[in-house]
């Protein structure tokens, strides 16, 4: 086995055993630890796919932002009364396991049936950068238009959702930092 | 280096079922949503597999599906950004994240 | 594959890995005693000559010191926390040229790379103040998460426009569009330069923007929990990432390692280099040390006032005008 390839079991292994370690941790705070080191063997894929642009994007979205914010709805959402963790019952689990070993089977027996016309890697002499950039703005520009725009109403339709509302306004909602302030203090 | 298409697919399988699983049984919905980021990625690294083993076939350079990949990045970004204050607006109602106790439609 | 180009570039990466990890206890000694001048007071001076040697008692101190854990905190990340903070910060020193040719490796989206892993740091943090079961901990983890990923915008959007000018994402090129003076991005991007040197200090939490830690509402912040070697680390944390923000404002707008007229080639040349990079770093850390004994620390709606309602929208007025300029400049050219 060459260098490169123990490198690609590695990532392999960074990316699949966190997140089939997920499936059996009830701490949510340390499902998003095992999820970080989930998606950093994804970017370690994309590396040694010859997609290094993809491979840093994706640390920096994924990581950088995406996980961020599922740790802060963590810890704004979690109460000292009720612990930070979940049990799955076997009313769930059963269904659920086979559910997925179904789908697990039918995608390999694609994965596995279909004569996939592949052809020898060509090496990548040039950085594909400036390639993406190009094709982004010119291409795909009508998709990246539309991405930008979910993009925009994402952002104001968070924004409108998530907003505190004044005290006195019709539900009397609670403010935003009295939950989480005391949610750890015992 | 003979990182095979094959087994880009076998490992996105695997992976990606796990991620079905998870939606199928958790019942707090940031595990919900965690899980269905596991399936994102899953499909994003059969994307890029199939954008290389197939550099020859259709196009000669391997960044149109690198494109959709980076399109699904911002969409799940969208997605977490919105899941994340409808967590939130929910949890300021209900006072809890799981999914199972939000039943107001019931009756 | 043969294995000795693997080994060079081991060589080079403890190499640059040492100078960094050398650089740390005497960043920390120069802090003490710049901030004991600025305030007029003596400072370190007891242990060796002028206080030299007070990182050696400071780092003999940490290490013996019992290393206590919280009840009830989450023990696995209680302990994971300082080596996330710290890890990122080491990596992300792979990617920048310290002199001419000499960088661990040569990425070609290396600009990428090192936002990225300073990115990274705010999970040390977030998790260590989660894990130590404190309200101030955590309210210090919170903190600093927004922070750093607000800031993180302003200083993406502060690169593109430089990415725009320079018509790279690999920091060697950057690095040698800068050679002679008037190239250098301050000069043709001093807007940028601004918005990223002030995200920088948000992004290593050092005053005027260190609300995650700040004592006089946190006790410590993120780290108020932790002691011993732990807390060193964080410590030690928050110097790399300091060193990695100046070195990076260093390479993007301060002309890297020219001296700003072209150098000889050869050796000499290579050694003047790291020379001009090494003397350009120290001034951007003293600058950093100097503004944090000089200001007073923002509140925290300021701090986000600032970070989302001026340097996000004054990036992006940046990038309009700078592709624009670059347009018309391609148009002439």
């Amino acid at each position: 086995m060459s260098f490169s390839d123990s490198i690609f079991w590695v990532f392999a292994t960074t990316a699949v055993v966190p997140a089939f370690l997920i499936l059996f941790t009830r701490s949510i705070v340390r499902m998003a630890f095992l999820l970080l080191g989930s998606l950093a063997g994804f970017a370690g894929l994309y590396l040694q796919l010859n997609a290094a642009f993809l491979g840093f994007t994706q640390v920096m979205v994924y990581i950088g932002g995406i996980l961020i914010l599922f740790l802060f709805g963590v810890m704004l959402t979690q109460r000292s009364d009720i612990p930070v963790r979940e049990k799955v019952g076997p009313a769930l689990a059963v269904p659920g396991f086979f559910a997925g070993l179904l789908l697990m089977a039918a995608l390999l027996f694609i994965a596995l049936q279909n004569p996939w016309k592949t052809h020898p890697p060509v090496p990548v002499t040039e950085p594909d950068t400036p390639v993406i950039g190009i094709k982004l703005l010119s291409t795909y520009i009508l998709p990246f238009e539309a991405v930008s725009i979910l993009l925009l109403a994402a952002m104001v339709g968070a924004t409108y959702i998530a907003r505190v509302q004044a005290p006195g306004a019709p539900d009397g909602q609670a403010e935003l930092s009295d939950s989480n302030a005391e949610g750890r203090l015992e | 280096m003979t990182l095979s298409l094959s087994f880009c697919l076998h490992l996105s399988a695997a992976i990606f079922s796990i991620g079905v699983y998870g939606v199928l049984t958790r019942s707090n919905l940031i595990v919900i949503l965690m899980s269905l980021e596991i399936m994102l990625n899953a499909v994003n690294l059969s994307l890029v597999a199939f954008g290389r083993a197939f550099l020859t076939d259709l196009t000669r350079d391997p960044s149109g599906p690198q494109v959709f990949v980076i399109m699904v990045l911002a969409v799940a970004a969208a997605e977490a950004a919105v899941g994340l204050s409808i967590l939130l607006a929910v949890y300021r109602k209900w006072r809890t994240t799981n999914a199972g106790e939000i039943d107001l439609l019931k009756g | 594959m043969t294995w000795s180009p693997i080994l060079l570039d081991v060589i080079r990466a403890v190499l640059i890995f040492a100078a960094v990890m050398t650089l740390v206890p005497f960043l920390v000694l120069a802090e003490r005693r710049i901030s004991a001048w600025i305030q007029n007071r003596v400072g370190p001076n007891r242990v060796g000559p002028m206080g030299t040697l007070q990182p050696l008692a400071d780092v003999i101190k940490l290490v013996f010191k019992e290393e206590i854990v919280p009840a009830r905190a989450d023990r696995v990340l209680y302990s994971l926390g300082p080596l996330l903070s710290f890890a990122p910060a080491a990596i992300a020193f792979a990617a920048i040229p310290v002199g001419r040719g000499l960088q661990v490796v040569d990425m070609s989206v290396g600009v990428l790379f090192v936002i990225t892993a300073t990115s990274l740091a705010v999970y040390g943090i977030s998790f260590g103040g989660w894990a130590s079961n404190n309200k101030f901990s955590l309210l210090g983890g919170l903190r600093s998460s927004a922070q750093i990923i607000s800031y993180e915008i302003a200083m993406g959007l502060a690169l593109i426009s430089v990415i725009m000018t320079t018509g790279s994402v690999s920091l060697s090129q950057i690095s040698e569009g800068q050679t002679s003076f008037l190239c250098w991005n301050i000069f043709r991007q001093p807007i940028a330069f601004v918005i990223f040197f002030t995200a920088a200090f948000a992004e290593n939490n050092r005053l005027p923007f260190d609300l995650p830690e700040c004592e006089s509402e946190l006790v410590g912040g993120y780290h108020t929990e932790y002691s011993g070697m732990k807390f060193g680390m964080y410590f030690l944390a928050e110097y790399v990432a300091m060193i990695v923000m100046s070195a990076m404002v260093v390479t993007l707008f301060l002309g890297a390692w020219s001296p700003g007229f072209a150098l000889p080639e050869g050796l000499l040349g290579t050694v003047i280099s790291v020379g001009v990079f090494s003397f350009k770093l120290f001034a951007v850390l003293f600058f950093y040390i100097w503004v944090r004994w000089t200001l007073p620390r923002f509140r925290y709606d300021q701090l986000m006032h600032l970070g989302w309602k001026s340097l996000v929208p004054l990036a992006m007025a940046n990038i309009v005008v700078t592709g624009i300029v670059v347009t018309i400049w391609d148009a002439v050219q």
